[in-house]
C-alpha cells in the first residue's frame, strides 16, 4: 500500500495522481493500480507521467469504474500500486519529436525529461492540460487545440519520433512518417489482465507474431504493428 | 500446532492452495515477486501438442466482480515448453502440474505421452519433474470442441481413457460447468482412472456491444470467472465431492482464507487460485499464512477435521 499525496483534476474528466515513495521506471513504461476490493477485478494499466525522488505520478483520464475510483481519491489514502512493467521507450537516435495526443501526452513528461532536446508536440480536441510541466523542462513545446496535431509535425526534421495517442492520431503519423527516416514509436493501449504478461489478453500482431502489450510493449515500432488490429481495439 | 500440509493424488503438498491454470503462465513473472514454494503447486498455462495462436478480436472483458476471456489456448505447444519453460517451473520447490488441452482424441494422447515421457526421462536424472497432469476438457474457447469433449459424457470418456492409457502420471481432470450432467461426468472420470478432478473452469457467457450491435468477442460466448462465479462453483464442488471418492480440487472466485475453507468444507482436498491473481498480484505471497491464522482463530486444527463436513 502507498499514500497519495495528491489528486488533482486539470481538466473535464482528467486527473494527475501523485503517489508518496521511491519509484524508478524508464519512460513508457506503466504501472497496475487499484484502490478497491474486487470491483472492478482487474487493477488499471497506467503510464508513469513523472518521478520525484521521493513521489511518482501519473495523468489519467476518467473513462469507466476503475479511473472514477481512482479520481475520488484524495491525499492521505492508500493505493496499491505494482510495477514498473512493460518494455517503455527504447533509446532515441538523433534528433527526437514527442507526440502526444490528448490523454497520450502522459507518457511523454518524464521522455521530454530524459531527452531534454527532445521537440514536444502535444494535441488537445478542446482545452490543454498538463501542458505546464512540458514548458518548465523543454524550450520547444508545440501545443494546438482542435484540429490534429499531426499537421504540426514535419517528421522529415527527426531520426526518432514517439507517439502517443488515439489510433487515428498514430496512424495518421505513421503513414506521414514512413516517407522519412525517422523511427516511429507508438505506445499502444488494450485491455489488460494481469500486466505481467501471463494472461495473454492484451496481445496485438506485430512483425507478424502475437506479441503482448504489457510484456513486449506497451511501445512498438510503427512500422510493424497491424493497424487494422490497432483500430479495433 | 495447525497443518495444512495435504496430500493430492498422492502428490505431497505444503499447502493445499494452487495457482489455476491460464492464471500464471508457468510461474516466471510471479516468481520475481514472492517466492513460489509458498503455494502447494502451479498449474501451467494450457498447453496442447502443437503451438496455438489464440482468438482473435477482444480476449477480456469485465463485469461485476467478474472478468469474460476468450483467449482460445494461445500457447507455444508442449514441445517448447518441454524445451524452455519446464526446468524453470519446477525450479520454485512447489508443486508442477501441467495443464493439458486439445482439440481431437490424438492430439491429447500424443500431448500426453511427450510429457510423461520427458518426466520421466528428468526424473531418471534425479531431476524434480511433472507431478500431475490436469487434463483440460473443458476450455470453452477453442473451436475443435475442447468445451464440447466436457459437455457430454461419451466424448469425455473416449478423451479421459485415452490420456490415462497414455500416462503414468497422476491425473487430474478438470471439468467445465457446462457438463451436461457434472456428477455423472466426475463418476465415469473416476471409473476410467482419474487420480482427482478439478472444477470448476469458466462458466460459458456473453457481452454485447449494443453500440457496434455485436457480440464483444469474435467467438460469441466467452469464458466467465472471478468472485461473481463463487457461489455457483462452491455449489459443484459440494455436489461432486459426495458423489466420488478420488480428491476434488476446488476452483471459481476464491479471493480470500474464508473461501478457502467455505471449499474445503465443501469437500475440497485442495483449491486452486484463478483470477485473484489478477486482482492480486502477490495473492500467494500470503494466502497460506492467512489460512493458517484464520483457522487459528476458529479452532480447526487440520483441514480434515472440516473437510467435507457440510
Amino acid at each position: 500500500m502507498a499514500l497519495v499525496i495528491q489528486n488533482v483534476k486539470l481538466a473535464h474528466r482528467i486527473y494527475r495522481l501523485t503517489i508518496q515513495g521511491s519509484y524508478s521506471a524508464r519512460m513508457g513504461q506503466f504501472f497496475m493500480l487499484r484502490c478497491w476490493d474486487t470491483y472492478p477485478v482487474l487493477s488499471r494499466p497506467i503510464s508513469v507521467h513523472n518521478l520525484t525522488e521521493d513521489s511518482v505520478s501519473f495523468l489519467y483520464r476518467v473513462h469507466g469504474t476503475g479511473t472514477w475510483l481512482l479520481s475520488a481519491l484524495q491525499a492521505g489514502d492508500k493505493i496499491q500500486l505494482e510495477g514498473p512493467f512493460g518494455q517503455g521507450f527504447p533509446e532515441p537516435q538523433g534528433r527526437t519529436a514527442l507526440v502526444g495526443g490528448g490523454i497520450g501526452a502522459a507518457p511523454l513528461l518524464l521522455a521530454a525529461k530524459e531527452i531534454p532536446d527532445a521537440s514536444v508536440y502535444l494535441g488537445y480536441t478542446s482545452v490543454p492540460f498538463g501542458v505546464t510541466g512540458f514548458h518548465e523542462i523543454s524550450r520547444n513545446v508545440t501545443v494546438k487545440s482542435g484540429g490534429t496535431i499531426v499537421d504540426a509535425v514535419d517528421p522529415s526534421r527527426y531520426d526518432t519520433i514517439f507517439a502517443c495517442g488515439p489510433v487515428g492520431m498514430m496512424h495518421s503519423l505513421a503513414q506521414k512518417t514512413e516517407s522519412t527516416n525517422a523511427e516511429l514509436h507508438i505506445s499502444v493501449e488494450k485491455r489488460m489482465g494481469c500486466g505481467i504478461g501471463v494472461c495473454n489478453s492484451c496481445t496485438v500482431t506485430s512483425a507478424g507474431k502475437s506479441r503482448k502489450v504489457c510484456t513486449d510493449g506497451p511501445v512498438f515500432p510503427a512500422k510493424e504493428v497491424n493497424w487494422n488490429d490497432l483500430h479495433r481495439l | 500446532m495447525i497443518s495444512i500440509d495435504c496430500e493430492l493424488a498422492g502428490v505431497p503438498l505444503s499447502n493445499p492452495i494452487l495457482a489455476a491454470s491460464g492464471t500464471f503462465g508457468f510461474g516466471k513473472p510471479y516468481a520475481d515477486l514472492y517466492p513460489l514454494r509458498k503455494l502447494g503447486g502451479i498449474v501451467s498455462k494450457g498447453l496442447t501438442l502443437n503451438p496455438r495462436p489464440g482468438n482473435t478480436g477482444t480476449r477480456l472483458y469485465e463485469t461485476p466482480s467478474g472478468i469474460m476471456n476468450s483467449i482460445g489456448l494461445e500457447n507455444p505447444g508442449i514441445r517448447a515448453f518441454l524445451d524452455s519453460e519446464l526446468s524453470e517451473m519446477a525450479s520454485h520447490g512447489t508443486a508442477v502440474i501441467v495443464n493439458l488441452g486439445g482439440g481431437t482424441l490424438c492430439e491429447y494422447t500424443e500431448g500426453a505421452e511427450l510429457l510423461t515421457e520427458a518426466s520421466l526421462k528428468l526424473q531418471a536424472a534425479g531431476k524434480r519433474a511433472i507431478d500431475m497432469i490436469e487434463l483440460n476438457i473443458s476450455c470453452p474457447n477453442i473451436k475443435e470442441g475442447g468445451l464440447a469433449f466436457g459437455v457430454e459424457n461419451e466424448q469425455a470418456q473416449a478423451v479421459v481413457r485415452a490420456v490415462r492409457r497414455a500416462t503414468a502420471l497422476p491425473l487430474l481432470v478438470k471439468l467445465s460447468p457446462g457438463a451436461r450432467d457434472l456428477k455423472e461426468m466426475a463418476r465415469m472420470c473416476e471409473a476410467e482412472g482419474a487420480d482427482g478432478l478439478s472444477l470448476i473452469n469458466t462458466i460459458q457467457a456473453m457481452a454485447i456491444d449494443i453500440r457496434e450491435r455485436r457480440s464483444v468477442f469474435d467467438r460469441a460466448y466467452a469464458g466467465l470467472s472471478g468472485p461473481a462465479i463463487k457461489p455457483i462453483a462452491l455449489r459443484m464442488v459440494h455436489q461432486v465431492a459426495r458423489s466420488v471418492s478420488i480428491p476434488v480440487v476446488g476452483i471459481g472466485g476464491i479471493s480470500c482464507a474464508e473461501d478457502i475453507l467455505e471449499f474445503i468444507m465443501a469437500g475440497a482436498a485442495a483449491v486452486q487460485i484463478g483470477t485473484f491473481n489478477f486482482i492480486n498480484l502477490r495473492a500467494g505471497d500470503t494466502l497460506a499464512e492467512e489460512l493458517i491464522q484464520l483457522m487459528d482463530r476458529e479452532g480447526i486444527p487440520s483441514l480434515d477435521d472440516i473437510r467435507g463436513i457440510i
